[in-house]
C-alpha cells in the first residue's frame, strides 16, 4: 500500500511498490489521460509532475512516490483553463490527440520555470516527447502563445 | 422506435463504467434524450444515403439508423459516420450536411455512428463500408452528407410555411433559423422541431438546388474540430481507457518468428505467478491473463514458449533479400511478372532514343508506430452469446464481421462501440488485436481490457513492405521523355505498387510498368500511402537525375520534357512561387522537388535542406507543399492533415527501417525504431491549397509520398551525389558522400 497526494487528493494504491506509477494512475485509480506509449521511458506519453516536477511514470515506481505530491493532465486545471490547455485549442495542436497530456504536461513544466523561453529552449526542453501525428510546429507555436499569456 | 434504439445505444460509452472520460460515441445529450423534436432517420436507397421515412423505410422493407435530431432547445445532433484517428473526419464528413441543412454549428453535437455499413456506409466498388483509410472519408461522404442536410432544410422550410400559411418558396434560412422576410417572421429549428413532424416520404433534393460556394457559411471557413477540447484534458476515451466492472487484463505473446504457433510454454509456473489468472491458446500466440496489468507485465517476462517449427519468415534475412534476391528476381527474363500498365511501344522508344537512362532505388521495411499500441476490450453476457466490443478501429464494419466470424457468431451478436484511435495509419483496419481480446474474453469468462506491449506491437507488426525499384527512361531526339519502364520487386502484391502509374501528371507515351512479387512469410499492410512513398522516390528521383545529366533545372525539365498535365501545372506553378524556387539559398542550404498523387489528389512539394558532412545527418528545414485536393471542406483542418503527412513522411525518409533477421525483427522500441522528433521537424511547413470548385479528393494522405524524393533531390544539388535507399540513414549518407 502506497498512500500519495493526486491532483490535490489523497488516495493509497494497493499494489506491489515496484509497480510502474503509470499503471497504479491509469488502472487503479483510473485517471486515464496519462498515457501508456513505450513503457521504457522513450517517448514522453505517460508524463506526470512528481513534486512540481515532470517524469515518466512508467520509468517510476509506485514506491518513489510514497508521500509525494503528482499531477496528471485532469489534475493541471479543472477546467481546461490552464493557459497551455487554452493555447492548445487556440492553435488546434491535438491530431489523434494520444499524446497530447504528456506533451501539455511536459510543457507545464517548463512555462513553470522559465515563462518566456526562447523556441530553441521550447524544443530542448520537448525533445523526448514523440508526436506521431507531427503536431511539433503546432506545440511550439501554442506553448509560445500561452508565454505570451502567463 | 426499435431501430432508433438499436442506431444510438451501440455508439454510447462503457455502460456502467461511470462517467469516466469521453469517446466519440458519448454526446452531451443522448440521441433518445427528450421526447419532444424531430428525428430524421437515414437508409440506404438506390442513389446512395438519403433520408427517408420511417413508414417509408418500413414500406421497402429497409433498415433505418438516426441520423439527424432537432430538439425544441435548438439542439442539433447529427450521427458521424467517419472513424477519428487524428485526421479531422469526424468534424469535417457532418459539416457538409450542417452546411445544406443551415445549422448553427455551435449548436451541433456529434454522435459517432454504430458500426452498421449497410445503413451508414458510402458506396464503393459497388460494396458498403464505413472504412476510413485511402483518405476516403470526406470524398467518400461529402455529396450525400449535402443531400441529407438538404431534405432536413427542406422539411423545416414546409413545416414552417404550412405554419405561418405561406409559399415556402418566400422563405429563407440563417444558421439555425427560417425566416420569412416579407412579413418578417423567423422562427428557429428548434422551434419548429417542437410543432413539426418528419413526413411520411421526405422530399427529393435534386444537386441544382444545393448550395453555390458563394453561399456556404461552414465549407471552406474555419470550423473547431469536435475532438479536440477532450484531447487538451485527459477526458478523451480511446479503448485503452475503458473501464468496465470486474475487468481483467491481458497482453499476448507471439512468435519472435512470425506466424510461429505455440506447442508448449510454462503453463504451470505462470500460473502460479502473483495475480495471473491464467493463460489463453491463441493460434499464433499466447495470452497471459491477471488481475492487474503489471502482473500481466510481471508474468510476460516469465513467459517461455516453444514454438512449432516450419514458420515461413524462418531463416529470413531482409537485408540479404533486398541486396541479392531482389535483384535477381529483377534480372530474371523469366519471372513471374504482373504487368501495371503497358501503353505504346516501350521497346521502340528505347531502341530509337537519343539517350536512355536508368537507375535502382530501394526502400526499407516501415512501420505505423502509431502511438496507441494496438488493444482491444471484450465483453460477454452471461449466456456467452453476446459480445461487446470497445476498440479504434479504421474499419467498423469490417471489424465487426471479422470478429463475429472469430466466434462463430453473426455481427448482430457483436455490439461494437468504436473508440478514438490514437493512430491509425493504415495499421488499424484489420482488427486482428480486438479478435485476440474477444476470443481471451470468452475463454476466461471475465471482460477483459488486451494490450499489446509496444515490443509486441512492433515485433508482430504488420509492416510496409521493402522493395527494389528498376527504372529506365528514354529520351527521344527532341529530349523528351518517350519511354519509361518502371519494375518493383516486392512482398504484398497491391502493397508494392500503388502510385506507380504517372499519368496524373506526366504524359509519356509508351509505359511498361510491372510489379514481380516474393514471399517472405512477413505480416505486411497499408501503411500511410501504401506504396506510393517508395514508388514516388523512385520516379522522382529518376526524373531529377535526368535532369540534372540534362543541365536543365528540375522544373523546367518537368515542364519541357515530361508532358505535364494541366493539374501537374498548377500545383509546380504555385511550389514554384511558395517557395521562391529560383532565388538563391544560403551558403549549405540546397532545394530538392517532387510530386505526388495520391487519392486524387496531386501535390507538388519543395524542400530546403542542410547536411552535417561529418555525422551525415540531413536537416530539413523548410517545406513547401501545394496541394490540389478539389473542394477543401475544412481548409484549417486539411492543412494539419497535410502538415502531418509531411512529418510522417520525413521521420520514415530520414529514420525509420525495418529489419529482419534470421527471421525475427531486429527493432523493439523507439530507441531502435526512431521517429522523428521536435529537434528534427522543419521549422516551418508552408501548405496551399490550389483553390478549385471541383469535387474534394483525398487529403489524409498527399503529405507524405513526396518527401523521399525531394529530400535526395536537394541533397544532390547540394552534394552532387545520390542516395538511392531510403530512409537516408546517417550511415547511409556517409556511404554515399564517399562514393
Amino acid at each position: 500500500m502506497v498512500a500519495f497526494n493526486i491532483n490535490g487528493k489523497r488516495v493509497s494504491v494497493n499494489a506491489e511498490p515496484d509497480t510502474p506509477l503509470l499503471w497504479a494512475i491509469r488502472e487503479h485509480l483510473k485517471l486515464t489521460g496519462t498515457k501508456y506509449g513505450c513503457g521504457a521511458g522513450l517517448c514522453g506519453a505517460c508524463t506526470v509532475h512528481v513534486n512540481g516536477k515532470a517524469v515518466r511514470s512508467c520509468q517510476t515506481a509506485l514506491y518513489e512516490v510514497d508521500g509525494a505530491r503528482v499531477t496528471t493532465i485532469e489534475g493541471l486545471s479543472p477546467d481546461s483553463s490552464h493557459p497551455l490547455q487554452r493555447a492548445w485549442i487556440s492553435e488546434q495542436v491535438p491530431q489523434c490527440g494520444y499524446c497530447q497530456s504528456g506533451q501539455i504536461m511536459k510543457a507545464a513544466e517548463l512555462l513553470k520555470r522559465n515563462p518566456k523561453p526562447s523556441r530553441d529552449q521550447i524544443v530542448a526542453h520537448m525533445n523526448g516527447n514523440i508526436c506521431r501525428c507531427g503536431t511539433y510546429t503546432r506545440i511550439v507555436a501554442a506553448i509560445q502563445r500561452a508565454s505570451r499569456e502567463v | 422506435m426499435t431501430d432508433l434504439e438499436r442506431g444510438t445505444h451501440q455508439g454510447a460509452g462503457p455502460q456502467g463504467a461511470g462517467p469516466q472520460g469521453s469517446g466519440p460515441g458519448i454526446s452531451r445529450r443522448g440521441f433518445l434524450g427528450g421526447t419532444a423534436g424531430l428525428t430524421f432517420v437515414v437508409a440506404y436507397g438506390a442513389k446512395g444515403l438519403s433520408l427517408i421515412s420511417v413508414a417509408q423505410a418500413k414500406a421497402a422493407g429497409r433498415e433505418v439508423g438516426a441520423w439527424v435530431r432537432i430538439t425544441p432547445d435548438d439542439s442539433i445532433t447529427i450521427i458521424t459516420p467517419a472513424a477519428e484517428m487524428g485526421q479531422g473526419s469526424m468534424t469535417g464528413v457532418p459539416v457538409a450536411l450542417a452546411e445544406e441543412l443551415d445549422a448553427d454549428w455551435d449548436k451541433v453535437t456529434l454522435e459517432m455512428a454504430p458500426a452498421d455499413p449497410e445503413t451508414y456506409g458510402y458506396t464503393r466498388g459497388g460494396r458498403k463500408s464505413m472504412g476510413i483509410y485511402g483518405s476516403l472519408a470526406v470524398r467518400s461522404y461529402y455529396h450525400q452528407m449535402r443531400i441529407v442536410g438538404a431534405q432536413v432544410r427542406k422539411v423545416l422550410l414546409q413545416a414552417a410555411a404550412r405554419e405561418w400559411g405561406v409559399d415556402p418558396v418566400e422563405l429563407t434560412t440563417e444558421p439555425s433559423v427560417v425566416v420569412h422576410a416579407a412579413s418578417n417572421r423567423r422562427m428557429s429549428y428548434g422551434e419548429i422541431a417542437a410543432f413539426a413532424e418528419v413526413p411520411a416520404k421526405m422530399p427529393d433534393v435534386a444537386k441544382r438546388e444545393l448550395k453555390k460556394k458563394a453561399q456556404f457559411r461552414l465549407i471552406g471557413k474555419p470550423v473547431p474540430r469536435h475532438d479536440i477540447p477532450d484531447k487538451v484534458n485527459g477526458r478523451a476515451q480511446f479503448s485503452i481507457d475503458v473501464q468496465l466492472p470486474g475487468m481483467v487484463y491481458a497482453s499476448t505473446v507471439h512468435s519472435p518468428v512470425q506466424l510461429a504457433e505455440p506447442k508448449s510454454w510454462n503453463e504451470a509456473e505462470i500460473a502460479a505467478l502473483p495475480g495471473v489468472i491464467g493463460t489463453v491458446a491463441l493460434d499464433r500466440g499466447v495470452a497471459i491473463v491477471a488481475d492487474t496489468f503489471e502482473h500481466v507485465l510481471a508474468a510476460r517476462d516469465a513467459l517461455e514458449v516453444d514454438w512449432a517449427k516450419g514458420a515461413a519468415a524462418e531463416g529470413y534475412d531482409s537485408q540479404e533479400a533486398l541486396d541479392r534476391t531482389y535483384a535477381a528476381i529483377a534480372e530474371d527474363q523469366g519471372a513471374a511478372s504482373k504487368t501495371i500498365k503497358e501503353t505504346g511501344d516501350v521497346d521502340a522508344a528505347f531502341a530509337t532514343a537519343a539517350k536512355t537512362y536508368k537507375a535502382d532505388f530501394r526502400s526499407d521495411y516501415g512501420y505505423h508506430a502509431q502511438m496507441e499500441p494496438l488493444n482491444g476490450v471484450a465483453r460477454f453476457n452471461d449466456g456467452g452469446d453476446r459480445v461487446e466490443i470497445w476498440e479504434g478501429t479504421q474499419a467498423p464494419g469490417r471489424s465487426r464481421q471479422m470478429i463475429a466470424k472469430a466466434l462463430g457468431f453473426t455481427p448482430d451478436q457483436v455490439i461494437h462501440h468504436q473508440q478514438y484511435m490514437g493512430g491509425g495509419f493504415g495499421r488499424r483496419s484489420i482488427t486482428d488485436y480486438t479478435i485476440e481480446a474477444a476470443l481471451i474474453a470468452r475463454a476466461i469468462k471475465r471482460p477483459v481490457k488486451m494490450i499489446w506491449t509496444r515490443e509486441e506491437d512492433i515485433a508482430y507488426g504488420m509492416f510496409r513492405p521493402q522493395t527494389l525499384q528498376c527504372l529506365e527512361a528514354a529520351l527521344d531526339k527532341n529530349g523528351r521523355i518517350a519511354g519509361w519502364r518502371h519494375c518493383v520487386v516486392g512482398d504484398g502484391g497491391r502493397l508494392t505498387y500503388s502510385g506507380i502509374k504517372i499519368d496524373l501528371y506526366y504524359g509519356i507515351a509508351n509505359q511498361h510498368i510491372e510489379q514481380r512479387g516474393i514471399s517472405h512469410g512477413i505480416r505486411l499492410k497499408h501503411w500511410r500511402a501504401v506504396a506510393h512513398p517508395f514508388n514516388i522516390f523512385a520516379i522522382e528521383g529518376l526524373v531529377d537525375e535526368m535532369a540534372a545529366e540534362q543541365g536543365i533545372d528540375p522544373l523546367e525539365f518537368r515542364r519541357q520534357r515530361m508532358a505535364l498535365t494541366a493539374k501537374a501545372r498548377r500545383v509546380f506553378d504555385a511550389v514554384e512561387r511558395m517557395s521562391d524556387w529560383h532565388a538563391k539559398r544560403p551558403e549549405g542550404r540546397a532545394l530538392g522537388l517532387s510530386v505526388t498523387e495520391r487519392s486524387g489528389s496531386l501535390g507538388a512539394g519543395v524542400v530546403e535542406i542542410s547536411l552535417d558532412r561529418r555525422s551525415g545527418k540531413i536537416r530539413v528545414h523548410k517545406v513547401w507543399a501545394a496541394i490540389d485536393g478539389g473542394t477543401i471542406v475544412q481548409p484549417e483542418m486539411a492543412r494539419h492533415n497535410v502538415e502531418s503527412g509531411i512529418i510522417y513522411g520525413l521521420s520514415s525518409v530520414l529514420k525509420e527501417r525495418i529489419t529482419i533477421q534470421n527471421g525475427i525483427v531486429e527493432q523493439s522500441n523507439f530507441h531502435d525504431y526512431e521517429v522523428l522528433r521536435m529537434s528534427e521537424a522543419p521549422e516551418e511547413l508552408h501548405v496551399e491549397f490550389v483553390e478549385r470548385d471541383t469535387k474534394p479528393t483525398g487529403i489524409g494522405e498527399i503529405g507524405n509520398p513526396f518527401v523521399a524524393a525531394a529530400v535526395a533531390n536537394a541533397f544532390h544539388a547540394l552534394t552532387g551525389k545520390r542516395l538511392y535507399h531510403m530512409p537516408f540513414t546517417p550511415d547511409r549518407v556517409l556511404q554515399a558522400l564517399e562514393a
